[in-house]
């Protein structure tokens, strides 16, 4: 029973939105749409969700001083910081438990959620996205050695289309004559992304597509149960 | 091997310097304009004055310095068309995104009124859900803007029910949830013409879009999609001032992997020649 009627309502709520997708009339169509609204609220639940449990994980790890566990402190600290600033005084045009907080705002120059999103969080992202291109260049001259035919292909197109993507493309061939425009770096790198790499990231997304169609079917019809826990 | 001996740290200081320095001493490198980008532009331009067109900014600050510019273009391009503006976030940081480039903007455009011109409606989660849901009631998922301001009393959305009433969609994507739901909702069910703007790594997972049946029209990809969009509205912003260091960091890499092989093969012939 306990796992009977959360399978029951998969099979139903699946086939309704099947059948509304191909019967777009009443009463499929004002079933699915409700069911939409369902959904967003859950995907709001679902954010909450995450923050208790990203709450509960990090204090599982300091109670039991696993390893680096003063980093799982400044997660946590820099969680409530966030928001707590949020809750009491609001970000942008919205005003917070506390009203907008002008006398701080003054002080800092912009709420403190604000201050701190633009001063501290942007920054930090950028900086770890930022890091990622001193790896690639280190990862680049490690692994793209010409070891075979293969390598070599995929190397000559990875310096092309790198060589395409920026303006020393057009600057190194800028001047060839419009008969030999198809040599241009810019469009070699155009094509390479349009045709040879299309084609291959379509044959991958029909693949995913079928895999999606495929896991879909077995969670409606109960085969595929680990969502439910357990097995 | 002396390709794997060498300190990881000389790429580094190599890289920093070939990023850090054009950004300091302008070179001001040809930009050339592409065909996907030259069709996003083309899109913005047949679009009528007064129209009502969607940019969805779902994007966070990691991806900012690739899909910002792109931003600022667009809204910049949408402006001066008189087209109005109504901004999503598919992203809970979207929202912030776009406040900044709004801001920014606000000077330039005195003109502009919020709310009449132009409107935050802010952040829905669900991804490809709330598309569906905009489609079929715009206000029913939007009851409010950013600010908390009730739709009903946004002057501009009074006539905006579903997607008929928008001319086209950009979404500004670093992931899921992003340009494939607007092109599988908006585009696909809904028939609204639909453009995007990417970030360099996730091009060519979008690129199988941009087809003859036009999924999407043009793409813009990555800072090189976006310094060129700044060109061919005039106005040059961080985007063009970053293609001179990236085409410098780029050259670094290529310089190095030419090093690497060479190495690779010297090392080879060597070890042939003691066996």
């Amino acid at each position: 029973m306990k796992r009977r009627i959360p399978l029951t309502i998969t099979l139903i709520v699946g086939l309704i939105v099947i059948c509304s997708e191909f019967i777009p009339h009443r009463p499929f169509s004002q079933i699915s749409s409700e069911l939409e609204v369902w959904f967003m609220i859950i995907s709001g639940f679902a954010i909450l969700l995450g923050q208790l449990n990203l709450i509960k994980t990090n204090v599982l790890k300091i109670q039991y001083k696993q390893r680096n566990w003063p980093y799982f402190v400044i997660t946590l600290a820099s969680f409530f910081l966030m928001v707590g600033t949020g809750a009491l005084w609001g970000s942008q045009q919205n005003a917070g438990l506390l009203g907008h907080g002008t006398a701080i705002s003054s002080a800092i120059g912009s709420k403190p959620f604000d201050y701190l999103f633009n001063n501290v969080y942007q920054n930090l992202q950028a900086t770890m996205f930022s890091l990622l291109a001193f790896f690639i260049a280190s990862a680049a001259y490690r692994a793209f050695i010409a070891r075979t035919t293969e390598s070599i292909l995929l190397l000559a197109a990875a310096i092309l289309v790198m060589l395409g993507n920026t303006s020393l493309g057009t600057l190194l061939t800028g001047w060839l004559p419009d008969s030999l425009s198809f040599l241009h770096l810019p469009k070699v790198s155009e094509f390479i992304m349009k045709y040879p790499t299309t084609a291959g990231q379509r044959a991958i997304m029909i693949g995913a597509g079928l895999g999606i169609i495929g896991s879909s079917l077995r969670i409606i019809l109960g085969i595929e149960r680990s969502y439910l826990g357990g097995d | 091997m002396a390709a794997k001996t060498l300190d990881r740290r000389w790429i580094f200081l190599f890289l920093f310097i070939g990023v850090a320095l054009p950004l300091i001493f302008v070179i001001g490198l040809p930009i050339e304009t592409t065909e996907n980008v030259r069709a996003v532009y083309q899109m913005v331009e047949d679009t009528p004055a007064g129209s009502t067109v969607l940019i969805s900014f779902d994007y966070d600050p990691a991806s900012k310095p690739e899909l910002h510019p792109m931003g600022r273009a667009l809204l910049q391009h949408c402006f001066e068309k008189d087209l109005k503006v109504i901004i999503t976030a598919l992203w809970p940081m979207g929202v912030m995104m776009a406040n900044d480039i709004l801001d920014d903007l606000q000077p330039s455009y005195p003109n502009k009124v919020y709310g009449q011109d132009y409107v935050n409606m802010g952040f829905k989660a669900g991804g490809m859900v709330t598309i569906q849901a905009m489609g079929k009631h715009f206000k029913g998922i939007y009851t409010t803007d950013s600010n908390g301001t009730p739709v009903e009393n946004i002057p501009m959305m009074k006539h905006i029910d579903n997607f008929e009433n928008i001319a086209f969609v950009i979404s500004l994507s670093a992931g899921a949830p992003g340009v494939k739901e607007w092109v599988q909702v908006a585009g696909d069910t809904y028939g609204r013409q639909v453009s995007s703007g990417v970030t360099g790594v996730s091009v060519s997972s979008v690129m199988p879009y941009v087809n003859e049946q036009k999924q999407l029209t043009g793409l813009l990809a990555g800072l090189k999609g976006a310094a060129e969009y700044e060109y061919l509205i005039g106005h040059p912003g961080t985007a063009t001032s970053g293609m001179d260091a990236q085409s410098l960091a780029h050259l670094i890499i290529i310089i190095f992997i030419i090093i690497g092989n060479i190495t690779y093969w010297r090392n080879k012939k060597k070890q042939k020649k003691e066996v």
